[in-house]
């Protein structure tokens, strides 16, 4: 579980031929006078599988709320394909296809997983409001072909055999993979995950990486956020060390568990304990 | 068995006037039903984006008056003494029309105002709105009479090429036109939520920063809810002044509003047929009462009883029974709500096996 696994992938995705997807240029972010980053500036290529790693407090979920428009920085930009986040409303940059997990798990608890999905796929559907309420052919084959795509997508992180169940007496680990199924469902071209592996256990990690390889041959880029050293270095193309509000590391996974500065900032006895 | 009893419900409803043929009662039961309809409405923003009006009885109001002025016409002073507006009578089913449009269009304006904040916000702004309004219907004298009321409105009527004209003075031909409408209403209100607009509203009550990743324009769907319970209660409030033919600007009471949220809370908020339960529970209670005890054990059993049922059947009426009918006849009647089963149900058992389906939505 390191290095070599990754290389195949680095030289398809991390070529520089592909175009830039997300830019984010010399954001810093103040709550008050608390710093939580005061300098931030790094590139998503499509394809791409990029991991945000730093000690707990060290700015990764704030990084994670600027980049889909939860919150505005205080100073410097975030474009998506070149067009600047700071224009757009959280809503309107999922339609973009900027699409975010969270990092507790978000359901819809009291909705059932199949009703969870559907609600996701609200961007698949054009039905106006008079559709609607007319209920014309157009909107029944629409809601049709909405439930179709459900399943595909129910199918796509093995949760069919769940799907009349409340989402919220899943076991933990499905209930992430319900979360990633719902972003997935809002035609994510960028996919955002917020440490996904957190409070799986072993086989669900293992099983939660095969699905994030799946989604990438989807041609979906993936900025990942995440403790799980393992996992990290196992999927990325290329990592990104936060610490203290402030990128102090870029590079391959191999480079990065190489890195003194990381190693001492915050990795050393990681390394040595998943070694 | 579903489609029978949904049979069964509408030939009852359909045959009442002939078997329910004392007048009080059929006073009654249409009154009840207006105000059902107001009840039905206001779930569609409470059961279903979780915001609380407690001013809807404004729309119900302005429907009310809307309708009575324009049946009835009128000559005000304006332009600061330099003109008259002068109105004059019209058909009721023009003000019907211009009722529901001007009471959405309010709810339309009250949502737009207040729902970028939400909330405990929109509760204050509903309550306000719902005073002033009150207030305007009390003071603009020359306009709606205030406290004198506006009399002898003309009671709903039609004027048909090929089939003549007519006017509903009898209770009958008012109890179908209020049947028409509440059928009308539910008809609307069960497409909405079970479609992709009502499962945006869902998503927005249950969980609204993951609605918003998930790309659905909350304030949008929040103004589209607000805008047809307006008109809804609009709708019912003019029914209700073509019936009554007297409106004065008590129809504003909050006591009113707080009535229809009781309907909805007790019968089961968020569910299609949890206000309708509600409403004829506490629309018939006080009738049933009154040939029975006094006014003051009348109100005492009407809040023990709501207070009975908020204690032991929080989620209301509907849903508990629900729950009930499922622990005896098994799951399939999802406790939770029906939209569950419409969904599961379909597709499930015979789900094609290939997998020809079009690309999904992820890498489409």
């Amino acid at each position: 579980m390191s290095a070599h696994q990754t290389s195949p992938r680095t030289a398809q995705a991390g070529g520089k031929a592909n175009p830039v997807l997300l830019k984010v240029s010399n954001v810093a972010m103040h709550f008050g006078g608390l710093v939580a980053i005061s300098d931030m500036s790094f590139t998503l290529r499509e394809g791409e599988l990029l991991s945000l790693i730093g000690p707990n407090g060290a700015g990764k979920t704030t990084a994670f709320n600027v980049v889909t428009g939860f919150i505005r920085p205080t100073k410097g930009t975030v474009h998506f394909k070149d067009v600047n986040l700071a224009d757009h409303s959280p809503y309107e940059i999922a339609s973009m296809g900027l699409v975010r997990t969270f990092q507790r798990t978000s359901l819809f608890t009291n909705e059932t997983v199949f009703d969870n999905v559907l609600t996701g796929l609200h961007l698949q559907g054009k039905a106006s409001f008079l559709d609607t309420i007319l209920a014309l052919p157009s909107f029944r084959r629409e809601e049709r072909d909405l439930k179709e795509q459900v399943w595909d997508l129910l199918d796509f992180v093995g949760l069919s055999h769940r799907a009349k169940e409340q989402s919220g007496s899943l076991p933990y680990g499905e209930q992430r993979l319900l979360g990633v199924a719902i972003a997935l469902a809002a035609r994510a071209q960028l996919l955002l995950l917020d440490e996904p592996a957190a409070g799986m256990n072993g086989a669900e990690t293992a099983r939660f990486m095969e699905i994030l390889q799946k989604i990438r041959q989807r041609n979906i880029s993936i900025l990942l956020v995440e403790h799980d050293m393992p996992l990290v270095m196992g999927v990325s193309d290329r990592v990104i060390v936060l610490n203290y509000g402030k990128i102090i590391a870029d590079g391959t996974p191999a480079e990065i568990q190489n890195n003194p500065d990381v190693i001492e900032a915050y990795l050393g006895q990681g390394v040595k304990q998943h070694a | 068995m579903k489609s029978l009893s949904t049979v069964v419900i509408l030939l009852l409803l359909l045959t009442l006037p002939f078997w329910l043929q004392d007048p009080y009662y059929q006073h009654i039961v249409i009154t009840t039903g207006l105000f059902i309809i107001g009840a039905m409405s206001l779930n569609l923003l409470l059961g279903y984006t979780g915001q609380l009006n407690l001013g809807h009885i404004a729309f119900f109001g302005i429907g009310a008056y809307i309708s009575a002025l324009t049946s009835l016409g009128f000559d005000i002073p304006a332009f600061y003494g330099d003109g008259r507006i002068v109105v004059e009578p019209g058909s009721p089913v023009v003000g019907f029309l211009l009722a529901v449009i001007i009471a959405g269009l309010c709810g339309f304006i009250v949502g737009k105002l207040s729902f970028k904040i939400r909330g405990a916000y929109f509760v204050i702004v509903t309550i306000s709105f719902a005073e002033v309004t009150r207030l305007v219907a009390l003071n603009w004298v020359e306009l709606t009479q205030g406290p004198l009321a506006l009399n002898n409105i003309p009671p709903m009527g039609y004027n048909l090429p090929f089939i003549g004209s007519g006017e509903f003075w009898s209770k009958t031909p008012n109890y179908y036109l209020v049947l028409a409408l509440g059928l009308v209403c539910y008809v609307i209100i069960r497409r909405i939520v079970r479609s992709r607009v009502g499962r945006a509203m869902i998503a927005l009550r249950e969980n609204e920063p993951l609605a918003v990743s998930a790309g659905i324009n909350v304030t949008r769907y929040l103004n589209f809810a607000a805008t047809v319970s307006a008109a809804m209660a609009g709708a019912a409030g003019s029914l209700y002044a073509h019936y009554i033919r007297i409106i004065d600007p008590d129809v504003f009471l909050f006591i009113y509003t707080v009535t229809m949220v009781i309907m909805v809370i007790t019968g089961g908020k968020g569910t299609l047929i949890g206000p309708i339960v509600g409403g004829i529970i506490f629309g018939i209670l006080p009738v049933g009462l009154r040939e029975v005890a006094g006014p003051e054990i009348q109100w005492i059993v009407y809040g023990v009883a709501m207070v009975l049922i908020v204690m032991f059947l929080p989620q209301g009426i509907v849903p508990a029974l629900l729950r009930v009918w499922e622990r005896k006849f098994g799951s399939g009647n999802d406790p939770q709500s029906e939209r569950r089963q419409r969904d599961g149900t379909a597709p499930k058992p015979a789900r094609p096996k290939g997998k020809t389906l079009k690309a999904t939505g992820a890498d489409a």
